[in-house]
């Protein structure tokens, strides 16, 4: 009896200590603007972008009388997720794109964004990036549009002038094939969505338009049609053909003389190839006319923070047009607002193909749940390649709609 | 129960308040055990069976009781959930099938090689072998990635030989496919292209590993062979030497000793071993971690990876909980066959043949020329022993 009566008294222990730990804190009301700890997760390309975050959040504490701690992420998603279902998540955090919609959905998100004071500068295709069900949730932090980068050395050398750069589909592969030699293909593809995804938007298509899933359409297959055409020409191959991890890498190279990426190109090659001479030009319109992705992280507040009041006092000071402007100069991202990107395109002339693509760039698919008909699309891009676009699109239509049906309850 | 039991501990004398004090000095390991394995195992039982977001506690009161749902989602439900953890199973399968006995089988032979006697430098050898298993799997797979590459060092030695290599991490096709691809079948028979189990088709299910999963394979085998190989050489080394000798002494030649004596007598080691070896390779996970888990088409997720993107990143927690769930009832119920399978067998069962004699021989250590002896081994012994005589 007695035996059983200890063991009993040590479980009950044992529980209430770990419920404890789990129980959730207590629903934030707010709390002070100054005297605040707060803490800060991002999701850094590197040195450049966790010092010059850390010093523009430093400064900011110094002024308002609070602290902050900037902690770079190794896995951003994971460190999320871990914060979250810890009940410790980060006072203010990168919230990626492609998982906004999910969060925002499970309602992990404050929706604070209508009530800053810069609410209406934002570009208006970013802002309806970060809107979910209506209401305009977090404020993106800066953006990223693709755009076709030109190795100029490759260029000159196979006779090609300022005349040439591609303006259509025609025009690209030309020049593809014309920069095609022995070690070097002519243009170097990302085989996944987020780069496929933006010839079927030059085609006219898209995978969903409206709520409905559009998956499979004509346009879509066209598109697919397009680059396997490029690929039988010999004029295309992909990051994993060329030994490379990433279509940047296989350009840094040399094994790629052109490529479609976005503005980290320039980060990557001053780092790892900085003899790499190249330029970025407006991607080629299709026969649906031009097109893009826009992609953009936003600063992220969780639901019901204690602190929100600091953070979105910090979030106004990070995407004010000047501090975007020192992080454009510090690493490369463009101003996320309309006067801040205008200034950057001006500033940064180099770059302003990003800019003006952000004037009919699509948003890539992103509602709850698509990320996994994505991944799913990608890995059977990767097991039967293009050559039969209804063998890869079909299931991909199939499964978005089951993932949108969920999402749409 | 306690009539008599907690008569004793109340009538008093030297052993008064003995199980009380007994339960203080295990308290702390029974906390322990508790708060960081008994609970969080319960825990997660309830969230595979509930709709958890991963937005503050389990236990809060929005999560809701959702039954089988979770389970059924992977399991039943046709879909994209399904068909991801078929391929996940699928992927694992393959690799259990070609790592469990290739490793357990290079593990044996190196232990034999490294434990004869004659062997110059056997530190070194055992040393070396062993090493891979001290080393970090992240930093192996790191050095194999460079390997491995399309224009690595591998393939250079393929070249060398005339051989195409293939580009080894990024090549999503089953190798069962491409040795049937190499006499004319690419496309599925009629009776294969049906679904199968888990929503995948059995000509799927029959790909084999990927290209990129053989790799893995062999770099499971290259690190792990070192561990098995130090618990074979501890077997060996308990196989007292008269028993060699027994052997020998009949005229068993060392092919013969090895496959009657020694294998025989590891049993208990090798369902250590293949114990060991079948829980570690379902559960394979750093590997696939590091090379990004869905690349190459998605052929080198497992379930171990799949249930933590399910939960991570996809927020599924109560979808990754029941994976994790039904590895780890798979995984039990495995062991438990292979249990059964090398249970141990009713000796009569077995021809009795050298095995029998040794064991005669070691157990009353009787001269080899003891007729009864004779008389139990069969002719082909008798041959041998006789030449053993001349020798």
């Amino acid at each position: 009896m007695r035996t059983s009566q200890w063991s009993a008294v040590a479980l009950a222990t044992g529980l209430v200590i770990t419920l404890a730990a789990c129980s959730p804190g207590g629903n934030g009301d707010g709390g002070e603007t100054s005297g605040q700890e707060l803490s800060i997760l991002i999701g850094s390309s590197g040195d450049a972008e966790t010092t010059a975050v850390t010093e523009a959040a430093e400064a900011w504490a110094a002024d308002t009388g609070n602290t902050v701690e900037v902690v770079a992420a190794n896995d951003l998603v994971q460190q999320l997720g871990q914060g979250f279902s810890g009940n410790n998540p980060p006072d203010l955090f990168y919230m990626p794109w492609d998982q906004f919609q999910t969060y925002a959905g499970q309602g992990f998100l404050e929706p604070y964004a209508e009530d800053l004071g810069n609410a209406d500068e934002f570009l208006p295709a970013l802002r309806e990036q970060f809107t979910y069900d209506g209401q305009f949730y977090c404020a993106p932090k800066d953006f990223s549009t693709l755009a076709l980068q030109i190795d100029t050395d490759a260029w000159e050398a196979a006779g090609l002038t300022d005349a040439d750069v591609p303006t259509d589909w025609d025009g690209l592969a030309e020049v593809a094939g014309a920069l095609t030699t022995g070690d070097t293909v002519g243009l170097g593809l990302g085989r996944e969505y987020a780069r496929i995804g933006a010839f079927m938007g030059q085609a006219g298509g898209g995978v969903y338009e409206d709520g409905e899933v559009t998956a499979d359409s004509p346009e879509n297959v066209e598109a697919l049609d397009y680059l396997q055409g490029l690929v039988d020409a010999g004029s295309l191959a992909y990051p994993q053909d060329l030994e490379a991890g990433w279509s940047g890498e296989a350009f840094g190279l040399g094994r790629a003389a052109m490529v479609v990426e976005g503005p980290w190109i320039n980060g990557a090659m001053a780092n790892d190839f900085p003899d790499r001479s190249f330029i970025s030009v407006e991607l080629p319109a299709g026969p649906g006319g031009p097109s893009t992705f826009a992609f953009s992280n936003c600063w992220g507040i969780p639901a019901g923070s204690e602190t929100l009041d600091a953070s979105v006092d910090l979030v106004e000071y990070l995407t004010a047009d000047d501090q975007q402007l020192a992080f454009a100069e510090a690493f490369g991202v463009i101003p996320s607002t309309e006067s801040g990107s205008a200034a950057y395109a001006e500033q940064f002339a180099d770059n302003a193909a990003f800019v003006a693509g952000v004037e009919y760039a699509q948003s890539p698919v992103a509602f709850a749940g698509s990320a996994t008909a994505v991944a799913d699309f990608n890995a059977s891009l990767e097991t039967q390649g293009l050559s039969d676009p209804a063998a890869v699109l079909g299931p991909f239509q199939e499964n978005l709609q089951a993932a949108a049906d969920e999402a749409n309850g | 129960m306690s009539g008599v039991a907690s008569g004793s501990r109340r009538g008093g004398g030297i052993r008064r308040g003995e199980a009380r004090a007994g339960w203080i000095f295990v308290a702390p390991a029974v906390v322990i055990v508790g708060v960081f394995l008994a609970i969080p195992i319960v825990l997660a039982l309830w969230v595979s069976f509930s709709d958890w977001n991963g937005f503050r506690s389990p236990l809060n009161p929005n999560v809701n009781f959702v039954g089988l749902e979770n389970y059924a989602a992977i399991t039943v439900d046709p879909g994209l959930d399904q068909e991801n953890f078929g391929r996940a199973v699928r992927n694992n399968l393959w690799y259990v099938v070609f790592v469990v006995p290739l490793q357990t089988i290079v593990a044996l032979l190196l232990a034999v090689q490294v434990n004869r006697a004659v062997l110059r430098g056997r530190g070194f050898f055992r040393t070396a072998f062993y090493f891979p298993s001290v080393t970090s799997t992240v930093a192996i797979v790191i050095v194999f990635q460079f390997l491995f590459t399309a224009s690595g060092a591998v393939n250079a030695v393929l070249g060398f030989f005339g051989i195409d290599g293939p580009n080894w991490f990024n090549d999503p096709s089953g190798i069962f496919h491409n040795l049937l691809a190499t006499v004319g079948v690419t496309s599925p028979p009629p009776a294969l292209a049906q679904d199968g189990p888990l929503g995948i088709t059995w000509w799927e299910w029959f790909a084999g590993p990927s290209v990129a999963m053989s790799s893995l394979i062999m770099l499971a085998i290259f690190t792990t062979s070192g561990t098995f190989m130090l618990l074979y050489l501890a077997g060996l080394q308990n196989i007292g030497g008269e028993i060699d000798e027994a052997a020998r002494v009949d005229g068993a030649g060392p092919v013969r000793t090895f496959f009657s004596i020694t294998l025989p007598m590891l049993r208990p080691t090798t369902f250590t071993v293949l114990t060991l070896g079948l829980i570690g390779s379902w559960q394979v996970f750093d590997q696939i971690y590091v090379l990004g888990g869905s690349t190459a088409g998605g052929t080198i997720t497992t379930p171990a990876f799949l249930a933590y993107e399910t939960s991570f990143n996809d927020l599924q927690w109560g979808q990754g909980a029941a994976i994790a769930f039904i590895l780890f009832v798979f995984i039990i119920l495995l062991t438990l066959f292979q249990r059964w399978l090398l249970r141990e067998r009713n000796p009569r069962m077995r021809t009795p043949r050298i095995s029998r004699a040794a064991a005669t021989l070691a157990a009353d250590s009787g001269p080899a020329t003891d007729p009864t002896t004779r008389a139990l081994s069969s002719a082909d012994v008798d041959d041998e022993l006789s030449k053993g005589d001349r020798s």
